[in-house]
């Protein structure tokens, strides 16, 4: 059963058998606006926890979407490439980012939970 | 700019009341989207009428026997040739000719004009005309008007429901229909629209009539940047500052050929040294290959790897389909289908220069 986890920065991650599925939040999704691209990340690439794993690009400017926590990445969402508004319409499901392998699981625990989250964002 | 001194569209309650997102834009509080969000305001502007609270934009009416001497000096403009209604284009420039401001100078009656100013400039414009001002016989009053955009194919049936007739207005004319409203039929789209200054209680009596019209939607800053982009037309501040003079910028078409050689405005000296040698860069349109936008401030290199301009404005155009930008290349360079890169975050994106508007302007010229 996955487990799903909250950040200060309106990420998500989806933790299962060590695999983090991490997209944005809806919140974060309509914070941002209308979605025209998503820059993904390379499987392999070894993050550290604050690095930049991914930019999402709206309309009017890029921003940056930072690794949670460590690991390596071990798939990106491809079908972004094609229809990046799926971030916008469907951040918690089909707008998923990218997976990673987590390094260290401990660091889940500085992580919110949804009801934390949703005190977080008022 | 602190937050203290940051101003307030009158009609801010408007946009707060249907849920507007608001920023910070030239030391105003302005709504960037509205739930529709940019893409829908966007393609909505395009197809229906789209209407903008510019308000921070500023109005001066300038009279007196001395004022077309004054717009002579002031501006690259032959002001005594615009007939009563008629608009231009132009700018005031600096003594080097770098671009201080671009306007809209109307005429309103023989020794009466009205001048048009960007909201990041319009203190500096107001001390300059002030200044110049005191040197010629002139008035200069700065407007206290609500300022609206109604822009898009649809606008003219959409004022005409309100009752405002618009028929015989054409492109780049300006009238004045009742006491202290000004109407010009011009905009920052490239779709044929109005913009009216116009007291704010009017205002608010025109906006109510104009919005029970589903043909009618409030439109964001953020849409104001996309449609202008894509229409090709310059944001002062980016794709042209006082460091710019107008035939780097691609200008040129503001400015009156017999006032290049024997116009005595500020900056004419200058202006006229920089054509006989020739701008050392223009500014062109770019269109970045795949979906990747390329944003202001990205640089430009040829294929080599030299170093070839920059991107002074960028995004994603929702008509257009693909990404849109501006920026300047150096001449050699500046034509359409040159190929150049433009650096996004250290990876080289193929960007192909492009001819402006990326959307062609549909204005009612006659």
């Amino acid at each position: 059963m996955a487990k799903t986890y909250f950040t200060q920065d309106h990420e998500w991650l989806s933790v299962e058998s060590g695999i983090a599925t991490v997209g944005i939040t809806d919140y974060a999704q309509e914070q941002l606006g209308d979605l025209v691209f998503v820059e993904l990340p390379q499987v392999g690439t070894k993050l550290s926890k604050g690095d930049t794993a991914v930019v999402v690009e709206s309309v009017k400017a890029a921003s940056d979407v930072y690794a949670p926590v460590d690991g390596e990445i071990t798939d990106a969402n491809g079908a972004l490439s094609s229809d990046p508004s799926l971030v916008n319409s469907a951040a918690t499901g089909d707008g998923w980012l990218w997976k990673m392998k987590l390094a260290d699981e401990s660091q889940l625990a500085g992580l919110m939970d949804e009801a934390a989250y949703k005190a977080h964002i008022g | 700019m602190t937050g203290d001194d940051t101003k307030h569209l009158p009609l801010e309650d408007l946009h707060t009341a249907v849920g507007a997102r608001f920023g910070a834009f030239a030391g105003w509080s302005m709504p960037l989207t509205y739930p529709a969000g940019v893409m829908k305001e966007h393609l909505h502007t395009r197809e229906h009428a789209g209407l903008f609270d510019i308000s921070h934009m500023k109005l001066f009416e300038v009279s007196g026997p001395g004022v077309v001497a004054l717009l002579n000096r002031a501006c690259p403009l032959d002001a005594g040739a615009l007939g009563i209604s008629q608009s231009k284009y132009t700018f005031f420039l600096n003594e080097a000719a770098g671009i201080i401001d671009d306007l809209i100078v109307t005429r309103l009656g023989d020794t009466r004009f009205m001048v048009v100013a960007n909201a990041g400039n319009a203190v500096e414009d107001e001390k300059h005309l002030r200044a110049l001002a005191a040197d010629f016989d002139v008035k200069v009053e700065a407007l206290d008007r609500v300022f609206l955009a109604i822009q898009g194919p649809e606008a003219w049936a959409a004022l005409s429901r309100a009752g405002i007739e618009t028929g015989s207005l054409l492109f780049m004319h300006g009238i004045e229909p009742k006491q202290n409203w000004f109407m010009s039929r011009s905009g920052y789209t490239g779709e044929d629209g109005f913009e009216i200054g116009l007291p704010e209680a009017d205002a608010r009596t025109l906006v109510a009539k104009l919005l029970e019209d589903e043909r009618v939607l409030w439109i964001g800053l953020a849409a104001r940047d996309s449609l202008r982009l894509e229409a090709g037309l310059c944001l002062h501040g980016q794709d042209i500052t006082p460091e710019v003079d107008p035939a780097s910028a691609g200008l040129m078409w503001a400015i009156p050929k017999d006032l290049r050689a024997s116009g005595s405005f500020i900056g004419a000296d200058a202006l006229r040294a920089i054509l006989e040698r020739g701008a050392a860069q223009k500014r062109v349109g770019l269109k970045p290959e795949g979906r990747q936008p390329v944003r202001a401030g990205a640089a430009l290199f040829d294929a080599d790897g030299n170093p070839a301009g920059h991107v002074t404005s960028g995004g994603f155009g929702p008509s257009a389909g693909h990404p849109v930008a501006m920026g300047y290349a150096s001449t050699p360079l500046a034509k359409p289908g040159t190929k150049l890169f433009a650096d996004v975050r250290g990876t080289k994106i193929p960007i192909d220069i492009s001819s402006l508007p990326f959307t062609p302007h549909r204005y009612r010229k006659g």
